[in-house]
């Protein structure tokens, strides 16, 4: 049975722990499955490990001890599958939109013709087929997000990871994004693991929301959002939301209660 | 597209200018030297006018040699850095002599250069990318170790081969750095050219560059005339600002933040 649950899961993480160095503990025993079409949010102080998490997942770091497994292989082996958004948005500030939406598949040696094609396809899922000639800094922070999230798909990856996408936005573009992402999740079909400081963010995108605590970063407590997708705007303003906004705020003070004492 | 530059920026250096040249006639008449020893600003833009033949033509000779070795700098410069950002070990294995190159005075390897280069061009086209080599390769180099950290998460995470970083990522990024190590070089290939032409003799082009020109008037004191010799090769500095500038305009207009305008 267990062995089911590892060949199915998307990521599969096995008592991991990671450390920088001789540095201190990151991550404590980590055990985590995630399903396929999982949106798994990571929440909780800084400090407590949560972009270590997503690192992990990308290979970018190797996990100190412990067995992780992405995409049914390792990490490394399974980044063609998967895409990293970062926290900001990581624009080549010399590429157009389109320039930037396609730099995976230049990356990967396709034709221009090819990619040229896929980059305005991509483009036009974000909403910004009319700025596709733009330079990023001649783009708002909302749309250089876009543009991030388009490149991140313009491979089709199976496991999406969002670092804070959208923490250094305003709260009306930060939730308009939020359903875009659920819209194009319902055509891209990607799994995702996604990273915030915002309660309400995380309550209305995922179906599990993992809080975490830090010193050494921890998972404290799993909270399972039930709503159905796709979601829409309206979900927010129910007493259901709420309630899971109100419960995540609650378990989140309980982590972050020991540093105040 | 027009930019309105701030009136200031017009007006700023034309008021410090009337006000070095009113301190000059100040200085000169208070002092009571002689005009070979302070020419003032109108005696020197006579003695161009005299000497404008020959000013020009040297110009033009030292313009030769100034061109080759920048263009030999600049492509020798893009290339050294190349080989440099690529690895660290090359890095600090080669850098430290680099910095040895720099450190030696110009004045010491001249002969040196004369003997290996001969006199004449070649040896006039070597001074001159020795002295604007090195700001290059270091304003480069730098520039290939500044990428942007995530930029190059985002190239590991797609499976970028390294000479795709390179390539794509590292060199882009580092050409606001190379033109601004341009820059300096523009600046200083005319003086090197100059130096060259002093050190090396006046083989170059027969009638000789600028360097020989400071040569010939010094030696005959005809202290206005070099005055205007300075100022002639100052043109050619900014002749070659100007050209960088261009360049730099050409490359980094589009995206770079230091065209943003405000108008958006």
């Amino acid at each position: 049975m267990p062995l089911m649950v590892a060949t199915a899961s998307i990521v599969q993480f096995d008592a991991v722990r990671k450390r920088y160095g001789d540095g201190p503990l990151v991550l404590e025993g980590i055990n985590l499955a995630v399903a396929p079409g999982d949106f798994i949010t990571l929440i909780g102080p800084s400090g407590c490990g949560k972009s270590t998490v997503l690192k992990l997942v990308s290979g970018l770091n190797p996990a100190s001890e412990g067995g992780l497994t992405v995409l049914g292989t390792t990490p490394k082996q399974a980044r063609d599958r998967q895409a990293f958004i970062f926290q900001d948005a990581t624009l080549l500030p010399w590429h157009t939109a389109e320039g930037n939406t396609e730099l995976p598949l230049r990356l990967r040696g396709v034709t221009a013709a090819e990619r040229k094609a896929k980059a305005r396809e991509m483009l036009a899922l974000v909403g910004l087929d009319k700025v596709s000639g733009y330079y990023p800094r001649q783009l708002s922070g909302g749309m250089k997000m876009r543009v991030s999230i388009a490149r991140a798909l313009t491979l089709a990856p199976e496991l999406l990871l969002l670092d804070e996408p959208f923490g250094a936005l305003d709260e009306m573009t930060r939730n308009r994004l939020n359903e875009e992402l659920l819209t194009i999740r319902e055509r891209s079909r990607f799994t995702a693991m996604f990273v915030t400081h915002s309660v309400s963010e995380a309550v209305f995108l995922s179906n599990r929301i993992l809080v975490m605590a830090a010193n050494p970063g921890r998972i404290h407590a799993e909270v399972k959002v039930e709503f159905p997708y796709p979601r829409r705007a309206d979900l927010r303003a129910t007493p259901a939301f709420q309630a899971r906004v109100n419960e995540v705020s609650r378990l989140l003070h309980q982590v972050e209660l020991p540093i105040h004492a | 597209m027009k930019k309105t530059p701030s009136i200031l920026l017009w007006i700023l250096p034309v008021v410090s200018g009337v006000l070095f040249v009113t301190l000059w006639y100040a200085v000169r008449s208070g002092s009571g030297l002689q005009s070979w020893i302070l020419p003032t600003p109108g005696e020197i833009i006579d003695a161009a006018w005299r000497e404008h033949t020959r000013l020009l033509r040297a110009a033009g000779n030292t313009m030769v040699g100034a061109l080759a070795g920048f263009l030999l700098a600049g492509t020798l410069g893009f290339a050294t850095a190349l080989l440099l950002g690529v690895s660290r070990s090359l890095r600090a294995g080669l850098y430290p002599w680099l910095l040895v190159l720099q450190m030696t005075p110009v004045i010491v390897l001249t002969p040196i250069i004369v003997l290996w280069a001969g006199p004449g061009l070649p040896g006039i086209i070597t001074v001159t990318w020795l002295i604007s080599f090195f700001p290059i390769v270091a304003n480069m180099t730098q520039g290939l170790v500044s990428t942007d950290m995530n930029h190059v998460a985002l190239f590991r995470m797609a499976n970028a081969s390294r000479l795709q970083e390179m390539l794509l990522l590292r060199v882009p990024s580092a050409m606001p750095y190379y033109l601004a190590g341009l820059r300096i070089a523009a600046t200083l290939a005319p003086i090197g050219a100059i130096f060259g032409e002093y050190m090396v003799g006046n083989s170059a082009g027969g009638s000789g560059g600028l360097g020989f020109l400071v040569y010939s008037y010094n030696t005959q004191i005809k202290i206005p005339a070099l005055f205007a010799t300075a100022l002639t090769s100052c043109l050619l500095g900014f002749i070659f600002v100007a050209a960088v500038s261009l360049l730099n305009w050409a490359v980094l207009h589009k995206w770079h933040d230091s065209y943003e305008r405000d108008d958006h």
